[in-house]
């Protein structure tokens, strides 16, 4: 065993701390590698939007085409018609569901309390979930559009109009989910309790919000429920982009109406920032 | 900034107070710890230690009371006082699928000066399961990491929860080593421990704590009633088993050999720190049952 190091620091006081963003980018780091090496997490979470794509593409291929003119042209395959519907639930699914039960699962197994007795600062650990989830959300839109395109001809959008939109719906509802995800993470009892909290309430979302089932075909009342929450705008958000402009005419007001989208998308945003401020802590209060 | 030398305490705590509900955890508690100095907590499960300790370290509120560590009250400690304290807690669990080395440099990137990370595995005999994924790590060897997590930040004070609980003889034997090192290089050491030998053989000093009440405070061969140390002198004869507490052992046993021959079974005994200890709480006991 050699000697441990105890060279004095010299005055005037110890060298400053790394900075937020040095520190921010470490974490990011550490919990990706954590992340890839669980294969678990990979599976379900990372996977599952792709996974669900090739189910619904492979399994309505013979179906004919949604949303066809009289003259039985302009309509779009199954798997067009689904995918917008998995890239919104992908970004929710990385950001609010992973989120909240993995970081209900730290504070539960004390990884919480030992970050919280050094001098990481809580929003560097918070900038560190935002890069975990914007990476593993990136990289699972671009497998999702790689099989979709690649397998399933499924056309992508073809002017940069189109991308740019697809570019500020994809990052508000990035930061929305990370900030709803951290505002969820309280909501378990307990890390063992997390996944049977969290899924539930993203599933019945799912389903609300025009994932699994048509928008245009579930009754207005659950489409007006369905509008109180974020996943039904950015699931029409991403309709906008990547399904024919003339599908519009379904959607409830008979247009994507985007400007809504962004103002629901900004107050969720808002809110799950404000109960995140509010309510995370490194350890739960005294009993 | 050090506030060594200034003659401040590295840790004071003056009638510290308590509360859950209606249940007084910690009870007008007082001592200090000196810059450089080991202290050891002792005290049953449930007698307010890991109260107290976490309080100093920031994780609870007392009620009542001043609280000190390096000259900053714990419940507004910033990040740069965490920087220069370093916290081995009880429980640990979080393992994921991290390597004990990338877990160990992951922590040290934390701190202002931290130590170099090759030298800590060495220090804790964790080289060769650097790149060991820390839930496949043996009980003690996680211990052992979780020790060199709290000192890597090079922490002038270092606070240890139980910190060889589940170690076999041999690896607690090792521990102490390494705890004796850092002591030697200049921390500052706060030690929970049930374990009495540990307190003996590391602590300047050790604190009893029963019921939430700091019952003794002072070096580990001086705490306890001057009754619970005069030695114990046992033997048998043809009557059964004797025992004489007396300051003069050697005067005792001569006048038995005097009148009755070589006696059976005989023992001297000096009353080690656990049965001072145990004295010491069976005395807090008799006392609260019987409030004066």
């Amino acid at each position: 065993m050699t000697a441990l190091d105890t060279t004095p620091l010299v005055a005037p006081g110890r060298p400053r701390r790394p900075s937020l963003v040095a520190l921010g980018l470490e974490r990011t780091r550490y919990e990706l590698r954590s992340y890839f090496r669980a294969p678990d997490a990979v599976f379900f979470a990372f996977l599952f939007p792709t996974l669900i794509f090739v189910i619904f593409a492979a399994a309505f291929s013979a179906s004919g085409t949604i949303g066809a003119g009289p003259d039985g042209r302009g309509g779009v395959t199954f798997p067009a018609y689904y995918l917008p519907g998995l890239v919104a639930s992908g970004i929710l699914l990385s950001g609010v569901q992973n989120l909240a039960i993995d970081i209900a699962g730290e504070r539960s197994d004390g990884t919480l309390q030992r970050l919280g007795g050094t001098p990481l600062p809580v929003t560097a650990y918070l900038l560190g979930k935002v890069g975990t989830v914007v990476v593993t959300a990136v990289a699972q839109l671009v497998l999702l559009l790689a099989v979709a395109h690649l397998l399933f001809g499924v056309a992508l959008p073809g002017t940069v109009a189109l991308w740019g939109r697809f570019a500020w719906i994809f990052a508000a509802s990035v930061v929305m989910s990370v900030a709803l995800g951290v505002g969820m993470s309280g909501l378990p009892r307990s890390g063992r309790s997390a996944t049977a909290v969290v899924v539930p309430i993203l599933l019945v979302l799912q389903f609300i919000s025009g994932v699994y089932f048509r928008f245009a075909e579930l009754p207005g009342w659950l489409q007006t429920v369905a509008g109180i929450f974020p996943l039904k705008w950015v699931a029409q958000g991403m309709r906008s982009v990547f399904l024919p402009e003339r599908f519009a005419v379904v959607e409830q007001t008979g247009t994507w109406d985007l400007g809504t989208a962004a103002l629901v998308i900004a107050a969720w945003t808002l809110a799950g920032l404000g109960i995140a401020l509010t309510t995370f802590r490194w350890v739960r209060k005294d009993r | 900034m050090s506030d060594r030398g200034s003659g401040s305490p590295a840790v004071s705590v003056q009638r510290l107070v308590k509360r859950y509900g209606e249940r007084i955890a910690v009870d007008d508690v007082t001592f200090e710890v000196a810059h450089g100095e080991t202290v050891a907590l002792l005290g049953p499960n449930g007698a307010g230690k890991s109260t107290t300790v976490e309080i100093l370290e920031g994780y609870r509120r007392r009620d009542a009371g001043t609280v000190r560590v390096l000259g900053t009250d714990p419940a507004g400690g910033g990040l740069d006082w965490k920087a220069r304290i370093g916290v081995v807690l009880q429980s640990t669990g979080d393992a994921g699928s991290a390597r004990a080395r990338e877990q160990l440099a992951h922590f040290a990137a934390f701190y202002p000066a931290p130590r170099d990370v090759d030298e800590v595995l060495d220090a804790v005999g964790l080289a060769s399961a650097a790149r060991q994924p820390v839930r496949a790590l043996s009980g003690g060897q996680r211990r052992r990491l979780d020790v060199a997590l709290g000192i890597i930040g090079r922490p002038e004070l270092l606070f240890l929860d139980e910190p060889t609980t589940g170690f076999d003889p041999e690896a607690r034997h090792r521990f102490w080593g390494l705890i004796r090192r850092l002591k030697r290089e200049g921390t500052t050491i706060l030690l929970t421990t049930h374990d009495l030998d540990e307190a003996a053989a590391l602590s300047d000093r050790a604190a009893v704590i029963a019921g939430g009440r700091l019952v003794d405070v002072g070096p580990a061969d001086r705490i306890g009633s001057a009754g619970a140390r005069i030695p114990l002198v046992r033997w048998r004869d043809a009557r059964g088993v004797h025992e004489q507490r007396t300051k003069d052992p050697g005067r005792l046993v001569a006048s038995l050999v005097a009148t009755g021959g070589e006696p059976d079974a005989l023992e001297v005994v000096r009353p080690s720190l656990e049965e001072v200890y145990l004295d010491l709480l069976r005395s807090h006991r008799s006392r609260e049952e019987q409030p004066a």
